[in-house]
């Protein structure tokens, strides 16, 4: 490749600051000597360390104090109505841990307790309930793996390359085991003949902080899979993630993801409410906006390499690393590109893909040391094939801010240092 | 216990309902009586909403502008305000009784909201300044975009076309970099922040 695909200054600096971190941490090559971490004594081998008293309620080792979430000051207008990012650059597997999962909060993250918590059924029912969160926990549980993907997700990125970061691009989502009660179970407990036909019948939900965050939800999708969580990840729910209940709405956008559910109602019709109305709808070229865009659709994205996580080691084996998704059910395949579209190879998947639910994928490589131009493509369970920008583009505009699943392409240079970019 | 349920939760008092269901439909279900006009709106935000939204509700920074944007919608940079974008009006009552001001939500009467409502539509140039808004005349208030959606046509207009097998081999002649987001350097710098 030629000049034009030389990095900037800055992105230089740190790719090289990186590589040389890199040496420290050492892949094993040919040494002038022995190694003395090996030959000389070390005092972790030696002394002890700390004991099963020291720490009640861990946090990660301080040298992984860079694997945290992450803020863009200048997105939003305060940090109490705004979003913060996973570092999805740095993870692997499919469960993101609680501690570091993305934040977006309308106003700001409230202390509710479970003592405080009521939650209100009420609408057209038989009888308008209220439940106490002991109530709950009461009720039969299920479990399930499902992503939380922000809508606006990879939004900054419609009108071109802006972030240089996987987790600035596509960390609004994380990724939890779920324990709850379905929606449906709630609803029957208020009954559903005042209602009649469910056919045209609405939920209304809505959370207990200020901003409310009031959504609208057909019948369908709320006796279908709907859940009212309240662990998260084997343990209550995070503050900032609803506690001590949530609903998690699989597959479909993250706002309606209710956290700090106080109340459900069921309605004739849609509220509009603002969260529906001036945000979360989409709008086209022409000024005309979608509403009612519920479903994420298929969107992968490769985590290893990327602009936050340049290659240090040099040419050989190198492990090309991702995650894809869908709202629409399983991941069954996802290719990687290495020249920006031109040839595919089809990876490898961590495992089966959960419904629903982030899935790791893999492509083993060995790296000439040439620049790439990478890509990754999700495909899911109903064939739907993620989509480039441009496509999408075609289709909607530059001002949809909200469900952009383009493909992500990084560009990594000689130095293994990754930059976003967009090709032709 | 009734048939086919665990007899969980209890039955909810009315005032229970009062207090915690206040949301107010497109068609005006939910409104409760009340009125306010276009001067007193003006007082009302002047005093609780200017701070962020301007006077003239034009926005304040980075704060929402709540007025304006006409016709701005099939731009590069759209304006999206109540008057150029909401499709109805009840979604502004709702959310302002309910969600606003910003830090001290739920502290407005509904004849303030009525009145910011009120202000906001003369705001926009929708009503004339001896407007008054109540919840007999809500309705007939014609919203400017209220015409401007349509329900999600993915299905239709995307996944038809997108769900076929991908090209795999030589799906372009060549590939360039169009945009780079270094050019910006809008990124926090991991560097400083991490310090």
């Amino acid at each position: 490749m030629d000049e034009i695909f030389k990095p900037s200054r800055r992105t230089f600096l740190r790719g090289s600051a990186a590589i040389a971190a890199g040496t420290v941490a050492g892949q094993a090559v040919a040494q002038d000597g022995p190694d003395p971490k090996i030959t000389e004594l070390q005092d972790w081998a030696s002394y002890t360390g700390v004991g099963v008293d020291e720490t009640p309620y861990g946090l990660p080792i301080s040298f992984e104090s860079d694997v945290v979430r992450r803020n863009v000051e200048w997105l939003t207008a305060s940090p109490i109505s705004s979003i913060n990012f996973t570092p999805i650059h740095a993870l692997d597997g499919t469960i993101t841990p609680q501690g570091c999962a993305f934040e977006r909060h309308h106003s700001g993250a409230i202390e509710l307790s479970k003592d405080d918590y009521r939650l209100m059924i009420n609408g057209l029912v038989d009888r308008p309930l209220i439940f106490t969160y002991a109530d709950l926990e009461r009720l039969p549980r299920e479990n399930h793996v499902y992503f939380c993907e922000c809508a606006a997700n990879t939004g900054m990125e419609w009108a071109g390359a802006q972030l240089n970061g996987a987790q600035f691009t596509h960390g609004m989502i994380h990724n939890m085991e779920y324990t709850g009660v379905p929606l449906r179970t709630l609803l029957r407990e208020a009954g559903l003949d005042a209602a009649g036909d469910l056919a045209d019948k609405w939920v209304y939900v809505e959370g207990a902080d200020a901003s409310s965050n009031g959504r609208s939800i057909p019948m369908e999708k709320a006796l279908d899979d709907v859940l009212v969580a309240f662990k998260a990840n084997g343990e209550a729910l995070r503050m900032e993630h609803g506690y001590p209940v949530r609903l998690v709405v699989p597959g479909w956008e993250g706002n309606m993801w209710v956290k700090w559910l106080r109340r459900v109602q069921v309605t004739d019709m849609a509220v509009g409410s603002r969260e529906e109305t001036s945000k979360y709808t989409d709008v086209y070229e022409n000024g005309i906006a979608r509403k009612w865009t519920w479903v994420m659709d298929a969107k992968s994205v490769i985590t290893s390499p990327s602009p936050q996580m340049p290659i240090t080691h040099g040419q050989g084996p190198l492990v090309i690393s991702g995650l894809a998704w869908s709202g629409h059910g399983q991941i069954t395949r996802v290719d990687v590109s290495k020249d920006g579209g031109i040839t595919w190879e089809t990876a490898r998947l961590g495992k089966q893909g959960d419904t629903k639910a982030l899935t790791r994928f893999y492509l083993d490589t060995d790296w000439d040391g040439s620049p790439m131009l990478l890509q990754s493509r999700a495909i899911d369970e109903t064939g739907y094939v993620q989509p480039t920008k441009d496509q999408l583009r075609e289709k909607r505009g530059e001002n949809a801010v909200y469900h952009n699943n383009c493909i992500q392409t990084w560009f990594v240079n000689e130095e293994g240092v990754a930059e976003n970019v967009e090709v032709s | 216990v009734i048939e086919g349920t665990y007899g969980l939760g209890r039955v909810a008092f009315d005032e229970e309902i009062a207090a915690w269901d206040v949301d107010v439909l497109p068609d005006g279900r939910g409104l409760p009586e009340g009125r306010g006009d276009v001067f007193t709106g003006e007082e009302v935000f002047v005093d609780k909403c200017a701070s962020c939204h301007g006077d003239f509700a034009e926005g304040v920074g980075n704060w929402p502008v709540l007025a304006g944007g006409f016709d701005t919608l099939a731009n590069r940079d759209p304006v999206k305000t109540v008057g150029s974008y909401w499709p109805y009006l009840s979604t502004a009552w709702d959310y302002i009784n309910r969600s606003m001001p910003f830090g001290e939500a739920g502290t407005l009467t509904p004849d303030e909201t009525y009145a910011i409502v009120a202000y906001l539509l003369y705001s926009n140039n929708m009503v004339d300044d001896d407007f008054e808004l109540s919840h007999e005349n809500f309705t007939e208030v014609e919203m400017y975009n209220a015409d401007g959606f349509v329900v999600d046509d993915r299905p239709e207009l995307e996944y038809a076309e997108w769900r076929t097998e991908p090209c795999m081999e030589n799906c372009k002649e060549s590939v360039e970099i169009t945009m780079r987001a270094t050019f910006l350097d809008v990124t926090p710098d991991e560097d400083v922040e991490a310090a």
